[in-house]
């Protein structure tokens, strides 16, 4: 392989890899705080996807309202599944509220099928951002090279939100122990809807540049990125946010390489996720990043 | 009271589920008695990756029933199930028709739904007509499975010699579907002849595989572009091809994609847009402009009143052939005896559709031998010519 096909598929895997980040931390996020795997987070991002599509292709919104308008109303969506399907079963087993996940996935895929049908739409074209440019003799689309300036910026605001405010302070307190955060006088369940409106909020930034590389959507696109993301968020150690952001780029590196270096088994691609996944559990089951954590008795 | 609110609710909730089968019903031919009608069921995708081809055949279909509303003097009920794109759906869906007693079954948009659904009806012996699924393995050794459009081995050769002889290509790249049997086997078709063409092993620079469902084909094309091959074939579902083409060209491969029949829906260029200007795929021959006799002119007028703006694909009117095809054979068998519709439709001969006139070889395929060609121009799919093999 020569110098400059390498460099492409490095391009390539960046920007897969700050795609997969940028879901991967909403998942984090949400596990770091409930220990909750939320399943429908692939789901909820296939939603912000729709909602783009609508706000600019059917009420005609300029970008810089729509982008907003999408990223508010996912967080919204994020917010309503929280208190209609998790917040019931708080002081149920963990079991529960991972079937309840499930359950809403399904909900939501379906929902959108009957309202969106199943036909794949198009995502409208940002020309701009589609248009490539050439590095050397690499050629790269501007939103590739937006993709991980947004993920690192992201990343860079949620450690201040979580490290340095009020907020972040409560929601450290309500991961470690509920109950006693309780006591101690925080509104849990606004720490938690506030957990997953960011979760859900960067779910979408995802989706808007998801939408402008890929243009399709339809109502399952969401489940291949979903398990994915998770797979990210797992081997960067799942509950931290820069673990996450790690894991999305090894996988979206490995997964290109992949296909750079052993061209005979591109279709299983998706495959080398999973075995990354076992191998993980396996061999360092809290991740990259994770802190072993002891558990409570 | 709350007892008294369930109990209403239930009783509600049944009635609409009645209201909604007496107006589906309705809707497929009014309410006559069971033994007055023929059923005659349909399976196709209607949601999922596939659901834009489904739907295309679909239209055709209800069209063909509306213009051909009997046979054997009774009505004929078209009674339509979705396979959800989803193979192990497809075997559901058969069996969800012949528990209905249909008479013959139509379908299915996407080899894979086809032979996922042949078992079953084999095992019902029932007999089936393929809309545009053009596998092999759709009628091989299944002697109720018989189809209107032609296969792949002819359609993989007609895709390699257009790229030999029209566009002068030494050396190709295949990107193929994986998990698809309808774009593995033509890709395979296509290898074979392309290879044959240029009397040269390597022509075939690079088999890429890609999964349904994939949204990132940048690795797989950076491959193909070191190798720089003259042309790319490409079978497989619209949406991903489209999404491949796009991906290519913005990669800066300036190869031209090739692909077949499964490329011409309008998601095709929806998804694909001004880089999938220029893109060549073989398909059924039909073309609007050109009806081959009065049966079609009179389909085309009556689609354009169901659908003013809408360019008339192939498999619609390959939809339409196979409704067709299942009323000749009910009327020459004079009833809807699955063994006799067997037969009626195993010897047929001549049979004249609105896609060609064909007899059924011993396999149950069409001998159909023209392809046409088609072509992206200006977001619509032109018809460039006819291709047949020499």
């Amino acid at each position: 392989m020569d110098l400059q096909t390498f460099f492409q598929h490095l391009s390539n895997g960046i920007s897969l890899g700050s795609l997969y980040a940028l879901i991967a931390v909403g998942y984090t996020m949400v596990y770091g705080i409930l220990r909750l795997i939320n399943f429908a987070h692939g789901d909820i991002f296939m939603m912000a996807m729709y909602f783009s599509f609508f706000s600019i292709t059917l009420f005609h919104l300029p970008w810089f309202i729509a982008i907003p308008a999408t990223i508010l109303a996912t967080a919204l969506l994020g917010m309503v599944i929280e208190a209609t399907a998790y917040r019931p079963l708080r002081n149920a087993p963990k079991t529960s509220i991972l079937i309840s996940a499930i359950g809403v996935s399904f909900l939501l895929e379906n929902l959108a099928t009957y309202l969106f049908s199943g036909k794949p739409k198009s995502f409208p074209e940002f020309t701009y951002m589609t248009s490539t440019i050439q590095l050397g003799s690499v050629s790269v689309q501007r939103v590739s090279l937006l993709t991980p300036v947004v993920t690192l910026a992201a990343l860079a605001i949620l450690l201040y939100v979580i490290n340095k405010t009020k907020l972040g302070m409560a929601m450290r307190a309500v991961s470690k122990d509920y109950e006693t955060a309780r006591v101690m006088g925080i509104k849990i369940n606004r720490v938690i809807a506030a957990t997953f409106a960011i979760g859900s909020a960067l779910a979408a930034i995802g989706a808007i540049m998801w939408g402008i590389k890929y243009i399709r959507i339809e109502p399952m696109m969401g489940v291949m990125p979903g398990l994915k993301c998770f797979i990210a968020a797992v081997i960067g150690g799942i509950g931290n946010p820069v673990g996450a952001v790690l894991g999305g780029f090894i996988l979206g590196m490995g997964e290109v390489m992949l296909v750079a270096f052993f061209s005979q088994i591109t279709g299983w691609r998706d495959a080398f996720a999973f075995v990354a996944l076992i191998l993980v559990l396996l061999i360092r089951p809290t991740g990259i990043m994770g802190e072993k954590t002891t558990e409570k008795v | 009271m709350k007892k008294i609110l369930a109990v209403l609710l239930c009783v509600l909730l049944s009635v609409g589920l009645f209201a909604g089968c007496g107006s589906k019903a309705a809707s497929n031919g009014g309410t006559a008695a069971a033994d007055d009608v023929i059923k005659i069921g349909v399976f196709e995708p209607l949601t999922g990756g596939s659901a834009a081809g489904g739907e295309l055949e679909v239209e055709g279909i209800k069209i063909a029933n509306q213009m051909h509303p009997e046979v054997l003097g009774k009505k004929v009920e078209l009674i339509i199930v979705d396979n959800k794109s989803d193979k192990a759906e497809a075997a559901t869906a058969v069996s969800r028709l012949i528990d209905q007693g249909v008479a013959s079954i139509i379908g299915s948009w996407g080899s894979g739904y086809s032979i996922a659904a042949g078992d079953v009806i084999k095992k019902a012996e029932i007999t089936a007509v393929g809309t545009s699924c053009t596998n092999m393995m759709v009628t091989k050794g299944n002697d109720w499975y018989f189809r209107v459009c032609f296969i792949d081995p002819f359609q993989g050769k007609i895709m390699a010699n257009y790229a030999f002889n029209k566009l002068g290509a030494k050396t190709a790249a295949i990107v193929q579907e994986v998990s698809n049997d309808y774009s593995v086997g033509l890709a395979s078709y296509f290898k074979d002849e392309f290879i044959r063409l240029t009397g040269d092993q390597n022509s075939i620079v690079e088999i890429s595989n890609y999964n349904t469902g994939d949204t990132d084909f940048s690795g797989i094309l950076t491959n193909i572009k070191a190798k720089n091959p003259d042309v790319i074939f490409a079978p497989g579902n619209f949406t991903e091809s489209a999404q491949v083409v796009k991906q290519g060209k913005k990669l800066g491969i300036t190869a031209p994609f090739i692909g077949g029949d499964t490329w011409e829906t309008d998601e095709f260029i929806k998804v694909g847009g001004a880089d999938v200007e220029g893109c060549v795929f073989s398909t059924f021959l039909f073309d609007e402009n050109a009806p081959l006799n009065d049966e079609a002119s009179k389909f085309i007028a009556e689609y354009k009143k169901a659908y003013p703006d809408k360019a008339i694909a192939a498999v619609t009117a390959l939809g339409y052939d196979s409704y067709i095809f299942t009323l000749d054979a009910i009327a020459r068998a004079g009833s809807t005896d699955p063994k006799a519709v067997q037969k009626a439709m195993a010897e047929t001969k001549g049979f004249e559709g609105i896609t060609g006139t064909f007899d059924i070889t011993a396999d149950g395929d069409a001998d159909k031998d023209i392809a046409a060609i088609k072509e992206v121009k200006d977001g619509q799919f032109i018809f460039k010519e006819t291709f047949t093999l020499q």
